[in-house]
C-alpha cells in the first residue's frame, strides 16, 4: 500500500508534467511600416506595461540573436548608427560618416556629449572594443569577422573601420550595441546609451527600463518607465490586456482585435503594420518529389494565399512570392507577389507532367506553440487536398524543430516566419547552396553566382537589381511557396499615443508618450 | 530511529533513480539549451561556443556524474536559459509562491471538505447527500484551466474583485500577494475538494455497517460520539493518504493554474526549463518533486502509527 502510493503519486507528477510540456515560449517575429499611432498632445511622464509572450534570451546585446529580445533591448542600446522607422540608417553615437567608394573604409566622427547610463562619456575606445567584442563572439569563421579587417582610432573622435573587401551593407551591421569596455558584467549589468536604462530583471518575468534623463535626442524619451512584462500563454496576456494590467500587446490575432472593439469604452486603440517575416511553407528541395520544380511550382498554384491571409488576418497582411520583405524598398522586386495566382487545375496540370498525377503523400513540419503556423498549415492541408495532394500536419515542439527541422532538415516541408535585418544580403544569402542555414536545401548555380555578384556590388541600384534578380530566382524556381508578410495588430491604450513600427526589429518605447488629457 | 534511517535510504535512492531516468530522457530528445537559446539567427562558430560554456559536449555519463558531484554538495549549477542565474536562485524566487499558494488551498480542502464529506455521510441517500453529491460531481468534471478562466472572467475582467496578473512578489507585500493567489487556490482547491468529499463519504459509510461500531453503540454512546470519535479515526486513513497526495501535487507546483493566472511559480518554470531544454533547472525541479512525494508520504506513515495504533504493531 505504502509503495504503491508513492509510486502512483510519482506517476500521476510525471504524466502531469508530460502532459503540460508542450506548452512553452515563443521566439522569432517583429514589426513594420512607418505606421503610427497619434493625436493628443504629447506629455512627459508616466509609466506603462508592454505585455510579450516571449522570454528574454540575454541582455547582453551582443549575444543577442533572436528578433524578440533585440525589439527589448533597442530600448537600451545604440550603435554608430541607427534603424529609422523607414528602414534607413542614421547616425546615432556617431554624428556623421563616411563611405570610400570602394567600400572598405568607413569613418566615423562620434558625436559629442553622448553619455553612457553610468554617466561615463562614450570614447573611440569604447567603439573599438564593442565591434571587436562583436566579431570575437560572431565566431572567426562568421560573414562579419572575416569582413572586418581592423578598427583604428586616430583621435579621441574618429573611428575608422577598414575591410578586408568592399562591402556596402556592412553599415546596417554597425547597428551593433555600442558598450562601454569597463563594464566587466554586459549581462548581468547592462549599460548602454539608449533612451532607457536598465532598472530590474526578473528572469521569466519582467524587465524594467527606466528614463535615461541625459539622452543625447532631447525631447525623447517621454515616459518615466517601461515594464516589459513576459507571460508565456497568450490567452493569459490578453486577459491581463482586458483587465488593464497591460498597456500594449502585439501579434494579436483577428478574434482578439474583435474582441478588443467589441468593449465598451474604446479602451485600446488597434494600430495595424507588419510583422517584417517571410512567412512561408518551406521546401526540402532535396526531397524527392519537391526535387522537382514541377512539383514545387504546382504546390505555389495550389495554394490560395489571399484565402490564408483572409481567414488568419483579415486580408490586413502583404501577400509576397519570394524572399524578401515589401518594406524593404529598395530591394524588394513587387512583380515576384504576382507570379503565382491560385489555379489549382494548372498545379494538377503541372503535377501530371511530373508523373504525380495520382498525387502524393506530404508531411508539413510544424512548431506547435505558434498558432499562426500551426492554423496555416490546416489551411493547407485542405486546399493540397484538392489538387491530389494527401498532406497531413506533424506538429513538433520548438526544440525539436530548431534541431531536427532547421539543423539537421530532416523534413519535407515546413509553415515558419524568418526576420531579417536591414541588410538584403541577410535574407537571400540562406539561398546559397553552401549556406549553413539553407533550410530549403536550394541549389542552383544561377542563384550563386549572381549572389556572388550582388555582394560584391557597391553600387547601390547596382546591388538592387542583382538581389531583385535573385528574388526572380526564387520565385521562378519555386524554392517554397512563399505566403505573406503578415499583419501585424498591436493593442494600445486610448490614453497612450506614438506607438511606431519599424521594418527591423525594434518596439520603439522612446516615441510613446501618454496622451495630455483633453 | 531504524524506521526514519530506513525510509531516509527509500529517499536517497528514489532520488537517484529519478535524476537518472530525467537525465537519460533529456539526451534522447531532440534539441538542446544551446539551439534552443540561440534560435535561427546564430553563426555555428556561436552555438559551438555556446555548447561548449554549457558542458554540452561531454559525454553524457561525464555530464550525469558532475552534476550529481554538484549536487551532493547543495550546488545545483547556472541556469542555461538565463546566463549567469543559478539554479538556487531562480527556485528560490519561485518558491514561496508555490508554497504560499499550495498552503492556501490545502486550508481550502480541509476546512471544506472534511465537513462536507462527513454531512454527506450521515445524510446519507437524503436531499443534502444528494446536492453535495452533485455539486461535487460537477467541480470534479471542470478542468482545472477552464475553471482558472472563468473564475479570472467573471472576478477578474467582470465583478473587478481581483486584478488579472497584477501579482506582487510575496517578499515585497505579504498580504496583497496572498489576496491575488485566493482566485487561483480557489481553482486548484475545489476540483480536489469534490474528491475528498466523495473520498471521506464513502470510507465513513463502509465503517458503518461494522462490528465495532455496533458495538460502540451497544455500550451506550450517542450517534456523535460513534460517527466523531469511532467511525472517523478508521474512516481517515485512506484519506490521508489521498489528501498526502494532494499535498505532493499542489506543492509541485499546479502548473495549469499558475499559467492561466499567470503566477510564476515552480509549475510554470519547469514548463519554461523544458522547453528551453534547460537541463540544470528541470533536473533541480524533479529532485524537488521527487523529495516533495517522498517526504510526504513518510510522513503520513507517521500519521497513520497516531491514528491507528495497529499499523505500528505489523
Amino acid at each position: 500500500m505504502k509503495k504503491r502510493s508513492i509510486l502512483f503519486s510519482l506517476l500521476v507528477l510525471l504524466v502531469s508534467v508530460a502532459l503540460c510540456g508542450c506548452g512553452g515560449d515563443k521566439k522569432t517575429e517583429t514589426s513594420s511600416e512607418s505606421n503610427t499611432s497619434s493625436e493628443g498632445t504629447p506629455t512627459s511622464g508616466g509609466s506603462i506595461v508592454f505585455g510579450m509572450t516571449q522570454d528574454l534570451v540575454s541582455l547582453d546585446p551582443h549575444q543577442i540573436t533572436d528578433a524578440g529580445t533585440r525589439s527589448v533591448v533597442f530600448n537600451m542600446y545604440e550603435g554608430l548608427v541607427k534603424p529609422t522607422s523607414t528602414g534607413d540608417l542614421e547616425p546615432a553615437i556617431a554624428s556623421d560618416y563616411t563611405i570610400s567608394e570602394d567600400a572598405t573604409t568607413y569613418t566615423f566622427t562620434l558625436r559629442d556629449g553622448v553619455t553612457f547610463h553610468d554617466g561615463s562619456a562614450v570614447t573611440a575606445e569604447d567603439v573599438k572594443y564593442s565591434i571587436e567584442r562583436y566579431a570575437e563572439i560572431q565566431g572567426e569563421s562568421s560573414a562579419f569577422s572575416s569582413l572586418l579587417d581592423n578598427v583604428s582610432i586616430p583621435d579621441d573622435k574618429t573611428v575608422v573601420i577598414t575591410l578586408k573587401e568592399g562591402y556596402s551593407e556592412f553599415l546596417s551591421d554597425l547597428t551593433l550595441a555600442v558598450i562601454p569596455a569597463a563594464n566587466e558584467d554586459p549581462e548581468g549589468n547592462p549599460v548602454g546609451t539608449g533612451p532607457f536604462k536598465f532598472e530590474a530583471y526578473t528572469p521569466g518575468q519582467e524587465l524594467v527600463l527606466t528614463k535615461n534623463e541625459s539622452y543625447w535626442q532631447s525631447g525623447t524619451p517621454y515616459l518615466d518607465q517601461v515594464t516589459f512584462k513576459i507571460i508565456a500563454d497568450t490567452d493569459t496576456a490578453f486577459t491581463q490586456l482586458q483587465a488593464g494590467t497591460i498597456d500594449i500587446m502585439n501579434y494579436l490575432t483577428t478574434v482578439q482585435v474583435q474582441t478588443l472593439q467589441q468593449m465598451s469604452g474604446g479602451q485600446f486603440d488597434i494600430v495595424e503594420g507588419n510583422m517584417n517575416l517571410v512567412h512561408a511553407m518551406f521546401l526540402n528541395n532535396a526531397y524527392e518529389p519537391l526535387s522537382d520544380v514541377r512539383v514545387r511550382q504546382a504546390l505555389c498554384y495550389g495554394i490560395d494565399r489571399n484565402a490564408i491571409n483572409q481567414f488568419l488576418f483579415d486580408g490586413k497582411s502583404t501577400i509576397i512570392g519570394s524572399h524578401m520583405i515589401p518594406s524593404l524598398e529598395t530591394w524588394y522586386e513587387p512583380s515576384t507577389a504576382e507570379m503565382y495566382t491560385y489555379d489549382p487545375n494548372k498545379a494538377k496540370e503541372l503535377l501530371a507532367e511530373a508523373g504525380y498525377g495520382d498525387g502524393f503523400d506530404l508531411e508539413i513540419s510544424v512548431p506547435s506553440s505558434y498558432s499562426q503556423h500551426v492554423d496555416t498549415a490546416q489551411i493547407i492541408v485542405d486546399q493540397l487536398s484538392q489538387i491530389g495532394i494527401r498532406a497531413t500536419i506533424k506538429k513538433v515542439e520548438w526544440s525539436s524543430w530548431l534541431e531536427d527541422v532547421y539543423t539537421n532538415r530532416n523534413y519535407q516541408a515546413t509553415v515558419i516566419g524568418f526576420d531579417g535585418t536591414l541588410a538584403p544580403s541577410d535574407w537571400l544569402k540562406k539561398y546559397a547552396s553552401d549556406a549553413s542555414n539553407n533550410i530549403a536545401n536550394y541549389d542552383n548555380a544561377d542563384y550563386d553566382s549572381i549572389l556572388k555578384q550582388a555582394l560584391a556590388a557597391v553600387d547601390t541600384e547596382e546591388k538592387a537589381a542583382l538581389y531583385k534578380e535573385l528574388q526572380i530566382n526564387l520565385a521562378e524556381n519555386a524554392a517554397s511557396v512563399y505566403i505573406e508578410d503578415p499583419a501585424d495588430f498591436v493593442a494600445v491604450n486610448a490614453k497612450l499615443g506614438g506607438y511606431t513600427f519599424y521594418p527591423t526589429a525594434a518596439w520603439d518605447m522612446s516615441q510613446i508618450y501618454v496622451k495630455a488629457e483633453q | 530511529m531504524k524506521y526514519i534511517i530506513k525510509k531516509f535510504i527509500t529517499l536517497i535512492i528514489t532520488l537517484l533513480f529519478i535524476s537518472l531516468i530525467t537525465f537519460t530522457a533529456f539526451s534522447v530528445i531532440p534539441g538542446d539549451a544551446a539551439t534552443a537559446k540561440l534560435g535561427t539567427n546564430a553563426t555555428p562558430e556561436q552555438a559551438q561556443q555556446l555548447r561548449e560554456e554549457m558542458g554540452l559536449d561531454d559525454p553524457i555519463p561525464v555530464r550525469y556524474v558532475n552534476w550529481l558531484a554538484g549536487a551532493l554538495h547543495g550546488d545545483f549549477g547556472d541556469s542555461y536559459q538565463y546566463s549567469g542565474v543559478t539554479v538556487a536562485a531562480l527556485m528560490a524566487g519561485r518558491l514561496p509562491v508555490t508554497a504560499l499558494l499550495a498552503l492556501m488551498s490545502l486550508v481550502m480542502i480541509l476546512v471544506i471538505s472534511v465537513p462536507l464529506g462527513i454531512l454527506s455521510a450521515r445524510f446519507a441517500g437524503r436531499w443534502l447527500d444528494t446536492v453535495i453529491n452533485q455539486l461535487s460531481q460537477i467541480t470534479m468534471a471542470v478542468p482545472a484551466f477552464f475553471l482558472g478562466i472563468v473564475l479570472t472572467y467573471i472576478f477578474g475582467l467582470i465583478l473587478h474583485w481581483f486584478q488579472p496578473g497584477a501579482f506582487v512578489e510575496p517578499g515585497e507585500d505579504f498580504w496583497g500577494c496572498a489576496g491575488f493567489l485566493v482566485f487561483p487556490a480557489i481553482a486548484v482547491a475545489l476540483p480536489k475538494i469534490a474528491m475528498v468529499i466523495k473520498f471521506l463519504r464513502n470510507s465513513v459509510l463502509s465503517e458503518m455497517p461494522k462490528d465495532y461500531v455496533r458495538t460502540a453503540y451497544s455500550k451506550g454512546n450517542k450517534e456523535h460520539r460513534v460517527l466523531y470519535v469511532h467511525i472517523l479515526r478508521n474512516a481517515l486513513i485512506p484519506v490521508i493518504t489521498f489528501i498526502a497526495m494532494v499535498i505532493a501535487e499542489i506543492m509541485a507546483g499546479s502548473i495549469i493554474v499558475e499559467q492561466v493566472f499567470g503566477i510564476p511559480g515552480i509549475g510554470r518554470l519547469l514548463i519554461t526549463s523544458i522547453s528551453a531544454r534547460d537541463y540544470p533547472v528541470v533536473q533541480a525541479i524533479v529532485t524537488y518533486i521527487t523529495a516533495i512525494v517522498v517526504i510526504v508520504n513518510f510522513i503520513v506513515d507517521v500519521l497513520y502509527q497516531l491514528v491507528d495504533p495497529r499499523v505500528k504493531a505489523q
